[in-house]
């Protein structure tokens, strides 16, 4: 791989203020006094078809790049990163944490042309996200009820004290509306309107043909005046991703989001002026490189291991020649894209030192026998990506040097799952870990002790500690945001001492689109976003 | 009469053979860790246990493997393919809307495939060692070695890329909705490289066959008098030579058409079709069962439909090989 080429497009790629450069800057502050032109069709990769498209009862990237253009959650994060209402108006909090009332917007309807009210979010909230929908059956677990006082108000009751600076993270993704009117009835995952969704945003679905593409068109009557400016979006099914980049190249596609095409034809495009290739867009989308260590293995209990497995990988030399732009040296489990919670690293760390893992090594009782060889281990790399495909033949390498003999075995998606998470058939095992803007809702289940045999990307290692146990529990109802930031901080320090997981890479999403686009990347989750004020230039 | 009578016998020949493969990739099938709950969960980004808990008493997997495939076995004589997984609906409609496409890319690769490997391979025959013979073999030596991936993407970045003369991908246009003669002349543009990209492979083939058998034929006592009656060069060729070296090319075709189904997974990726090659890659992904014994019972009555009409065809071609023997 040619570094010097990639060093250009690490400064397109990166968001920190240093690297961005002209290419990606100044463009956008030229376009800033453009006047948006209506119209045009917007043609977006899509990579992996899901089984269906109710983002209330889904919770992934895969349904929000349709879905969050055709139905709305109560909130969404605005440009710092902030919530800003968009079906709801305001909300508070009482006291003590139970009761959160939301104000919800007037004159919004349905693109069927019923009223939305407060009855469609208590709908919602207690048949969707409690009892369906991904995460959101854990983060509404202590969720009672959902009062309805008149048709502008919801008032969520709780159990337990919910903090509302955690729910207003959670619901840009797990906050999404459906129509109670086209779903009271029947089973709701067979309800059809789940591959035609219904909902109240910018665009309104048209039609669905599996295998090839999805429509959505200009909703007229959207409750933003002047919104939107296109006048379609269509999503391509396109399952292969060279494939993929040749289509953007021939202008039959303007955007593959989410690092949808291969990391070689990302460095390529990004010097192309046709095409703007960012991180920018997707800082609500970070994720980290795992090693996951199976404790039943007595090698892995033995924490001298675990440190010594983590000091033998040259990281920031993996990075630089396999990830190039498109990634960080990670600290642990919050990435420090998480301006709210990232505990800076000044936590526990495991720097390259090869010497140092040997050492660790030999005093654990694991002595170098003949050709150096310690012990064997097996390791099952996730299929999700390249990047983990690399790192996996990496870290195989690094722990030969070390004594330590890695067999690598691959599987697909559900054969992973199954093997890790459910049979615990692995030695080590690495993947994504994919982080949701708060630890409560996507990264403390990694380390609570408790979790179900088959839960995927859950605490399966074989491993307990009561104190990491008491800190994730007390910042769950801790109601104080700095207070609840200490106490990740601190749970930080514990798990990067424990190590369990180590998760030594970050990684942001990247983005790949026409230079003609505006408004765009403009928020920290804007692949799943509305684009409401997405336009193209001529 | 006795075509349909042949054809009655076949088929029920070939009845307990489809169900050995069914249950032989029921059972296959099984052996491949974690199920389709398995596969929606990644593809979610994770659930806690109860959702798992409730997905497989949601899609039927709460029961014991053999009962799973009484179920299944009893289904399908009632000719009910049960439902899919990920599509939420029968899988028959699914597998239905998915055949067209395959079949055109299939058949028009096919038949491009024979036409010119049949032209390629007699000219090659003729002018056996000359320039022609050379250029032809080499041609088509390379078009065996090339990869269909690496080939259909090329063709993509000369044609669709930088020339712009033809779609990069997908079936039709999706812009502007066509109907009638503009809409079959869309769906042309859209197979022609996929075809070309499919058919080439396989033209490699024909045509080294089609040259062998020419070249074999050609030496044979019946040629030499044909010759010696005076017929002129064209007519030994077409009147009797051709016929006879035809017999291993229909044989082939038979051969082909199953190879044909599955190697269109890449071309179908490659060029975004919405093809059985697809489908079916994806079932296994998902771990979609009904979907993809679907499949391989189509796929399963498509060759023997094929492999018949193949049989019909060495009738017509040499009359010593009867449709009853």
């Amino acid at each position: 791989m040619d570094l010097t080429r990639l060093e250009i497009n690490r400064r397109t790629a990166l968001l920190t203020s240093a690297a961005i450069a002209a290419n990606v800057i100044n463009p956008m502050r030229a376009f800033a006094q453009e006047t948006p032109k209506k119209g045009g069709v917007f043609n977006v990769h899509y990579g992996a078809e899901q089984r269906q498209l109710n983002p209330s009862i889904q919770a992934s990237t895969g349904v929000y790049i349709i879905s969050g253009k055709i139905q709305e959650s109560l909130v969404d994060l605005d440009a710092d990163g902030k919530p800003v209402g968009v079906l709801a108006e305001s909300w508070e909090s009482s006291a003590d944490g139970k009761t959160i009332t939301f104000k919800l917007r007037k004159g919004v309807t349905w693109h069927d042309g019923k009223p939305f009210t407060s009855a469609d979010v208590a709908f919602t909230a207690m048949n969707m996200w409690k009892k369906i929908l991904n995460y959101g059956s854990t983060l509404q677990l202590f969720l009672t009820a959902v009062d309805t006082p008149d048709p502008q108000t919801a008032i969520f009751r709780y159990e337990r004290p919910m903090p509302l600076s955690l729910l207003l993270r959670a619901l840009p993704d797990l906050g999404y509306i459906s129509a109670k009117h086209l779903y009271e009835s029947g089973d709701i995952r067979q309800n059809p309107t789940n591959l035609a969704p219904v909902g109240t945003g910018p665009f309104k679905f048209v039609k669905y043909e599996r295998g090839q593409y999805i429509i959505a068109d200009r909703n007229p009557d959207y409750w933003r005046s002047g919104a939107p400016y296109l006048d379609r979006i269509v999503w391509k099914v396109i399952t292969d991703r060279s494939a993929a980049a040749a289509q953007l190249e021939a202008g039959e596609l303007q955007y593959c989001p989410f690092s949808s095409l291969t990391i070689s034809d990302m460095a390529r495009l990004g010097k192309d002026k046709r095409f703007i290739v960012t991180t920018k867009g997707n800082e609500g989308n970070a994720r980290t490189n795992t090693i996951e260590f199976n404790f039943r293995r007595k090698e892995l209990s033995d924490i001298r291991v675990r440190r010594a497995i983590a000091h033998a990988i040259n990281v920031p030399f993996f990075i630089e020649n396999f990830l190039g732009d498109f990634a960080k040296l990670g600290t642990g489990p919050i990435p420090s894209t998480s301006t709210d919670f990232y505990p800076g690293a000044d936590t526990p760390q495991y720097p390259y030192d090869k010497a140092k893992a040997a050492a660790l090594l030999d005093e654990a009782g694991f002595k170098a026998g003949p050709g150096g060889a310690r012990f064997s281990l097996k390791l099952l790399p996730a299929p999700w990506g390249e990047d983990i495909s690399l790192w996996s033949t990496f870290i195989q390498q690094s722990l030969k040097d070390v004594g330590i003999t890695v067999e690598i075995v691959r599987n697909d998606g559900g054969g992973f799952l199954k093997q890790v998470y459910d049979e615990h058939a692995f030695d080590l095992a690495t993947g994504w870990h994919q982080y949701r803007n708060d630890p409560a809702v996507s990264t403390t289940v990694w380390y609570r002790s408790g979790q179900p045999k088959g839960a995927p990307w859950t605490n399966q290692w074989g491993w307990e500690d009561k104190q990491v146990d008491a800190t994730i529990d007390n910042a769950l109802t801790e109601l104080d945001a700095t207070k609840r930031k200490a106490i990740y901080a601190e749970f930080v320090k514990e798990v990067n001492t424990e190590l369990p997981v180590w998760m030594p890479i970050e990684q942001i999403f990247v983005t790949v689109i026409t230079a003609k686009a505006r408004n765009h990347s403009n928020t920290p989750r804007w692949g799943s976003s509305s684009w409401h004020d997405l336009w193209l230039s001529a | 009469m006795r075509i349909l009578s042949l054809a009655g016998r076949r088929l029920a020949a070939s009845i307990p053979t489809l169900f050995l493969i069914l249950i032989g990739v029921f059972l296959l099938l099984q052996f491949a860790p974690g199920d389709t709950v398995d596969a929606l969960m990644a593809q979610m980004g994770g659930g806690d246990a109860a959702t798992a808990r409730e997905l497989r008493k949601f899609y039927g997997l709460d029961v014991s493997v053999p009962v799973r495939l009484g179920n299944y076995l009893l289904h399908l004589v009632q000719l009910d393919l049960g439902f899919s997984s990920i599509y939420g609906k029968p899988v028959a409609t699914v597998i239905l809307e998915r055949l067209p496409p395959t079949i055109l890319l299939m058949t028009a690769s096919l038949s491009f495939a024979f036409f010119f490997g049949l032209v390629f391979g007699i000219i090659a025959a003729r002018g056996v060692n000359k320039w022609p013979d050379t250029l032809i073999s080499t041609l088509g030596l390379i078009f065996y070695a090339t990869p269909s991936f690496w080939f259909g993407l090329m063709a993509i970045v000369v044609f669709s890329i930088y020339l712009q003369w033809l779609p990069a991908g997908g079936f039709e246009d999706i812009g502007q909705a066509q109907s009638g003669l503009w809409r079959m002349i869309d769906i042309a543009r859209h197979l022609i490289l996929p075809t070309l990209t499919l058919g080439l492979i396989f033209l490699a083939i024909y045509l080294r066959i089609m040259r062998a058998s020419m070249l074999e034929v050609l030496n044979l006592d019946y040629v030499r008098t044909a010759r010696a009656k005076g017929l002129d060069e064209t007519r030994v060729v077409m009147g009797h030579v051709l016929r006879n070296a035809l017999l291993p090319m229909v044989t082939l075709i038979g051969l082909q058409a199953g190879t044909m189904l599955g190697g269109s997974v890449v071309v179908e990726s490659v060029f975004s079709l919405p093809g059985l090659g697809r489908l079916a890659y994806e079932s296994v992904v998902q771990r979609d069962l009904n979907t993809l014994l679907g499949i391989v019972f189509v796929s399963a009555l498509l060759v023997i439909t094929v492999n018949f009409v193949v049989d019909l065809l060495y009738a017509r071609l040499d009359p010593r090989i009867s449709a009853e023997g």
